[in-house]
């Protein structure tokens, strides 16, 4: 690839995107763009090049902002964020909403829906706590494959040993040849729609749990400002929001600050969190 | 060091896993079919047990039924790691006692996340 299509890309994947792509990554853009190409009938990864510059078809657009997107997760991913979702996050919203009986919880750029379907599956196992609740999760992601692939919930079988317990594999999925259905009692729990995390998003409505994960890495600063405090204002007064464990707030906005003990785990700055409720409800 | 039996009748096979799990942190022992296992397990009970279902003289749920009847045998953590990959199997092999269940092919992502959520490593 030439230089000067690097740049365009770098440009063009920014303002559709916010992907920050960076030089020692530009491998990536033959790799998988090359396939685009082809599927859309160019002679040439320079062709396609050419007509992106010109005229953008708004499905070939879309096309290579998909596949220039990474798609990495797997059932139940790094399972810390997992236990303190289920022994401190949940315990702490169930007695803060006890009059009102709802939570909303936000799978942010949710890939192929595991993350998701991880939190289905642990409110499932506490079905016990959330008698009478209405507990709405959602996942959106940028890509509308792989949106459909996460409404699908179907898996290959190296899918459900990453990270799923066999517990829940045998409870929870029906296995259709090689591959392995997600149950309808788990699947309704979650909807999925397109969204990209540039747009506004005030239309998804206010969420009392965010997970982020492993997504802002790849926006430069200033993005990452405007997400965080999208999302600050997305947030109830005493949510909480989930972040990659490697992932940092720290010098990109003050509207969030990190809690206590819980690796990954901030609440807004603004608000005063039960200390000693976050820490009682720890097991 | 914490030890596990790779029991496995295919040589390629075993020492793949052994790589795998030695990389882990776990010391390595192997058997080549039930029986070789169950005898290992009577002089040194390991903390883990990588099995394989199919091999000739003792099967591995064989052995898993033999095992946990043994003295000590209910503490180490079997994680069944077979190209039997259906729920009929898996189900026989969680209610003779396994506690985790790798449907071959694996890889060594696969070994880490089971061994973790078992709590060997």
């Amino acid at each position: 690839m030439h230089i000067r299509d690097f740049d365009f890309y770098k440009d063009f994947l920014y303002k559709k995107s916010g992907l920050s792509l960076t030089s020692d990554k530009s491998y990536l853009l033959d790799s998988r763009l090359t396939p685009i190409a082809r599927q859309f009938g160019y002679a040439s990864l320079d062709a396609m090049t050419t007509t992106l510059r010109a005229v953008p078809p708004q499905d070939l657009v879309k096309a290579v902002v998909e596949a220039m997107t990474t798609n990495e997760t797997s059932f139940f991913r790094d399972s810390k964020p997992f236990d303190t979702f289920r022994d401190t996050v949940l315990p702490y919203l169930l007695k803060k909403r006890a009059t009102t009986k709802r939570l909303r919880i936000w799978s942010a750029a949710c890939s192929s829906g595991q993350e998701a379907y991880s939190l289905a599956m642990l409110l499932k196992e506490k079905a016990n706590l959330t008698a009478g609740w209405t507990i709405e999760i959602m996942g959106t992601d940028i890509s509308e494959d792989i949106v459909a692939q996460a409404q699908k919930a179907e898996y290959s079988q190296f899918e459900v040993q990453r990270g799923l317990p066999i517990m829940l594999l045998m409870k929870y999925f029906t296995q259709v040849g090689d591959r392995w259905q997600l149950r309808d009692d788990i699947k309704s729990m979650v909807k999925f729609k397109y969204f990209n995390l540039l747009d506004n998003m005030a239309a998804l409505g206010t969420f009392d749990i965010i997970f982020c994960r492993n997504v802002l890495i790849y926006f430069d600063p200033p993005l990452k400002k405007q997400v965080f405090e999208g999302m600050a204002r997305q947030l109830s007064d005493d949510g909480f929001l989930f972040l990659g464990g490697a992932e940092t707030i720290m010098g990109f906005t003050e509207t969030f600050k990190p809690l206590g003990q819980y690796r990954g785990l901030y609440g807004l700055t603004k608000t005063e969190y039960d200390q000693e409720s976050l820490a009682q409800t720890g097991s | 060091m914490k030890t596990c039996l790779i029991v496995d009748d295919s040589r390629v096979v075993r020492k793949v896993a052994r790589r795998i799990v030695e990389d882990l942190g776990l010391q390595c022992d192997e058997a080549e079919d039930g029986q070789k296992a169950y005898e290992a397990c009577e002089k040194t009970m390991p903390d883990a047990v990588l099995l394989d279902w199919n091999m000739p003289v003792m099967s591995g749920i064989e052995f898993l039924e033999k095992l946990r009847q043994m003295p000590g045998g209910t503490a180490p953590k079997v994680v069944f790691c077979t190209t039997e990959n259906d729920l009929a199997h898996i189900t026989r092999a969680v209610q003779a006692g396994a506690d985790e269940y790798i449907m071959k092919p694996f890889d060594s992502d696969i070994i880490r996340d089971k061994f973790s959520q078992v709590g060997i490593i």
